[in-house]
Parts: structure tokens; C-alpha cells; sequence
């Protein structure tokens, strides 16, 4: 039976598009034909789950929609008649307990079926659905609609890896369609992310990924020592192949539902180029960063002051830095190298206020070869956290 | 005092100079505000006119200069 990967090879694109096209011909005249939208994206999610090992992964994408939908319906009714704090907590508890239990079945610690529940996308989707409660606690969302909210959550571009739109945002494209001007500007736009994800993913990533792969075989060689000049390219060509792969990836996302007529939020902004760790979270992985940053960060900080956990300012942000970024960790699974990334990114944001401070309070000279070595530094702050985070230090060290 | 003296007074407070010359300056793009001056903002905005402005509600596009703050502000209160 025909499986399609999402964005995997040629032929993907070929009927993505084609499929597309009555309802691109609609947005160019304005109107936005919904039904057809959705028979097309449920459509190409069947695909992805219809034959072999994917057809678990589709039942449990069911089964956590069921649950995730029922759960969302009750809290947007209960928060119309109450706002009691627990409600909430327990209510966001049960929200993330899938992957919760995906994560934990990953680890292998136990003997259970718990990473039968994952699916492609399902902490992509838990972080729509996550958001979409902590809105509606707050009472910025107020309605739910069952039809807006599927089509939000299993947004079909978007699906498998983000980025990650929110609720409110998503909705003022959901039922019109733009003007013709925009709509026009987003097809200019699709065509020429396309082009540059075809370059990213399919060349760019391909090569580093073997980079990658040879590398990593050279610096085993020496693994009995404990310590490899090889590492250092391992952490390079991986950092610039999850770049171009992820990149690539979500540039084809964003492409492909600015052919549907959506502005979805872009991912990377020439992360690269960041001058320091803070500059890099609002360049590398944009949508979940900033999803932290208000989910989490904000929310931390605001709970902390308000009721007066530290004096300090400083101490204040430190601690939610490390919390936000220990979290994240986490969230990518739960083995070490996960959650020392994660804490070696908060410890780094810390640092990295303390010197914004510093450099407000001295004269600290500031010229274009400053800048220069700051986005080296940088560079290899990251490229550093990234040979953690590819796991391949825990083979080196543990299990060569 | 009015409401526009007033924000005038918190901003400035917080980002730690006179930010009165730049009602239209973007106080992101400039680095004088982040997240964590942000909720510092909303903190001190709700004790003193005693608004509601939850986190979710601060979009940053609709928050990102001296005047849009005060705009908004008075549309909370009013």
C-alpha cells in the first residue's frame, strides 16, 4: 500500500502539490474551501500511518486525540463555571502524561508497552495541546470549538515536527482566506523555501550526515582513551547537519502551509550568526523556544515574584533559566546527555546575563572584532552543547 | 497623575532610564525590555491600576513600544 513519509523524498512533494492545487485556485479567488482542506490533510495523515510498523503508531494517534480532545472539551467548560489553581495543574498533568509515559517506556527501565503510545509528532502535539490550556486558564481562550481545534492540533504541514503555531494564531487564518496580495507574497515565499529546503535537507544535511558518520567511526578508534581530537568534528558535523536537516525540514513546513494559506511561524533565523546564548534561543528552534519562554519562563517568574520567593531579581531569573532549560532537557528524553544539555544551556544563560550586566556596568570595548570573537564563541558554546546532546559521548565513554 | 505619566514612571523604573523621548521606539528591538522585565511590566502594572493582564494576553507586537503600553493600559482599564 502507498506510505508517505512526510517530506521524504521527491515523490512526497509531487502529490502534496498536486493535491494542493484546487485549494490554492480557491485562496487565489479568495475563498477557502475548509472541506476540502480537511479530506486532503487527513488524507495525507492516513498515509503516513497506513501499512507496517506506522499502523501502531496511527491507533495511537487516535487514541491520544480521544483523550487529548475530552480533556481540553472539559477544561474549557469547567474553566467557564471555575478557576480552581489544582484543576489546572492536575488538567495539564494529564495532558502531557502520554508522552510522559512514551518517555519513560523509552528509557527501557522497566519492562512495559508504554512506547506504544508514541507516534510521529506526539510532542509536537502536546505542546499545541499544552498551550491551548494554559490559554484558556487564563481565560484568553474562552470557546472551544471541536472542528477548529482538531484542525489546529493535527495541522497536517506541521504535524510531525512543528513548528509549533498557538491556538489563537492559528485561528485567524483558519476560516478566511487571505487577501490576494498576501496570498500572492505566500506562494513567492513557498517556492523559494522550497528551493532552499531541497538544498538543505536533501544536499547540505545528506553530506554532513556523513561527515557525521565518519567521524564518529574515527573518533572510536580512540574511544579506549577516553578522549578523541576526532570529537571535536563529531560535534561540528552534527551541529550542521541537525541544522540543515531541521531547517530544511521546517521550511518545508512553513512552505507548505503558506500554500494552504496559514502563516506559520518560521523556525531558524541564521542561528549561526547568534552573538550570544540569549541572541541564539531567539534564532535556533524558534517556536519551541519561544514557547518555553512563555509557557514556562514567563509564567515561572511571574509566580516567583508575585509571591516573593526571592528578593533578588537576579536570582529570580537565574532559577527560572535553569528550570525553562532543564525542562526542555527532559522533554527530549530522558537520559543524561538529554538533561546535561539541558542544564549546561541554563548554566549558560545564566553566564550569559551575568556578563550582559557586566558589560552595561564597565566600559567594555565593543567594535566589529569583538563581534567577530563573540559569534565564534558562541558558535562553539553551541557546537559544544550539540556534541552532548547527539548521544554519541554516552557510546564513546560507556558502551564502546 | 494620569495614566500616560504614569506608565511613563513604571517603564522607567524598570529599564533603569528615561524612556520618554522614545514613545515610539521599539523597547525589544532596543534590548531595554525581555522577558523578564516584561513580567516585571505586568506585575507592577497590575498593582497600580489593578488590571488584569495575564501572560498569554501580552503579545508582544501589541506591546512592543511606549505608547502601544500605554494604549493598551487604558484600554484595560477602560
Amino acid at each position: 500500500m502507498l506510505n508517505l513519509q512526510p517530506y521524504a523524498d521527491p515523490t512526497y512533494f509531487i502529490y502534496l502539490l498536486l493535491a494542493l492545487v484546487p485549494l490554492a485556485i480557491g485562496l487565489y479567488y479568495g475563498k477557502r474551501f475548509v472541506w476540502y482542506e480537511v479530506i486532503v490533510s487527513l488524507l495525507f495523515i492516513f498515509l503516513i500511518f497506513d501499512s507496517g510498523r506506522y499502523i501502531q503508531q496511527g491507533i495511537a494517534l487516535i487514541i491520544y486525540m480521544l483523550w487529548e480532545t475530552a480533556l481540553v472539551a472539559w477544561y474549557t467548560s469547567y474553566r467557564k463555571r471555575a478557576n480552581n489553581s489544582w484543576v489546572f495543574y492536575i488538567t495539564t498533568f494529564l495532558s502531557i502524561l502520554p508522552i510522559l509515559a512514551v518517555r519513560i517506556g523509552d528509557t527501557g527501565l522497566f519492562k512495559t508497552q508504554l512506547t506504544l503510545l508514541g507516534f510521529l509528532g506526539i510532542s509536537y502535539l502536546t505542546f499545541r495541546t499544552v498551550g491551548t490550556i494554559i490559554e484558556t486558564r487564563d481565560g484568553s481562550i474562552k470557546e472551544f470549538s471541536l472542528p477548529l481545534f482538531l484542525r489546529f492540533v493535527l495541522f497536517m504541514p506541521t504535524l510531525s515536527s512543528g513548528p509549533i503555531d498557538r491556538y489563537r494564531h492559528f485561528n485567524q487564518d483558519a476560516t478566511v482566506a487571505p487577501s490576494r496580495d498576501k496570498y500572492i507574497e505566500f506562494l513567492g515565499k513557498a517556492v523559494w523555501y522550497f528551493f532552499l529546503g531541497f538544498l538543505y535537507k536533501f544536499i547540505l544535511a545528506y553530506g554532513f550526515e556523513h561527515l557525521y558518520s565518519y567521524t564518529q567511526n574515527m573518533a572510536m578508534a580512540d574511544a579506549s582513551q577516553g578522549w578523541s581530537w576526532w570529537l571535536i568534528g563529531v560535534g561540528y558535523s552534527y551541529g550542521f547537519y541537525l541544522f540543515f536537516d531541521f531547517a530544511g525540514y521546517s521550511l518545508f513546513a512553513v512552505a507548505t502551509g503558506y500554500v494552504m494559506g496559514f502563516d506559520v511561524p518560521m523556525n531558524f533565523k541564521q542561528p549561526f550568526r547568534s552573538k550570544n546564548l540569549k541572541d541564539f534561543w531567539n534564532r535556533w528552534h524558534i517556536t519551541l523556544s519561544f514557547w518555553f519562554r512563555d509557557f514556562v519562563f514567563m509564567r515561572l517568574v511571574f509566580t516567583m515574584m508575585k509571591n516573593k520567593v526571592f528578593k533578588s531579581r537576579i536570582t529570580t531569573s537565574n532559577v527560572a533559566y535553569i528550570v525553562n532549560m532543564l525542562i526542555m532537557g527532559f522533554w527530549h528524553g530522558l537520559t543524561w546527555y538529554y538533561i546535561v544539555y539541558g542544564l549546561f544551556h541554563g548554566v549558560g544563560l545564566v553566564v550569559n546575563d551575568a556578563w550582559l550586566r557586566y558589560k552595561k556596568k564597565h566600559k567594555v570595548p565593543h567594535n566589529k572584532l569583538t563581534e567577530y570573537f563573540a559569534i565564534f564563541l558562541t558558535l562553539n558554546v553551541v557546537m559544544f552543547s550539540l556534541l552532548i546532546f547527539c548521544g554519541f559521548l554516552d557510546k564513546f565513554w560507556f558502551h564502546h | 497623575m494620569d495614566v500616560q505619566a504614569e506608565v511613563i514612571e513604571v517603564l522607567n523604573g524598570i529599564i533603569g532610564e528615561d524612556i520618554s523621548d522614545q514613545m515610539d521606539d521599539n523597547l525589544f528591538d532596543s534590548g531595554l525590555l525581555d522577558s523578564m522585565a516584561t513580567v516585571e511590566l505586568l506585575l507592577d502594572l497590575e498593582n497600580k491600576f489593578s488590571i488584569q493582564a495575564p501572560v498569554s494576553e501580552f503579545n508582544r507586537d501589541e506591546w512592543d513600544t511606549p505608547n502601544k503600553i500605554i494604549a493598551k493600559v487604558k484600554s484595560l482599564i477602560g
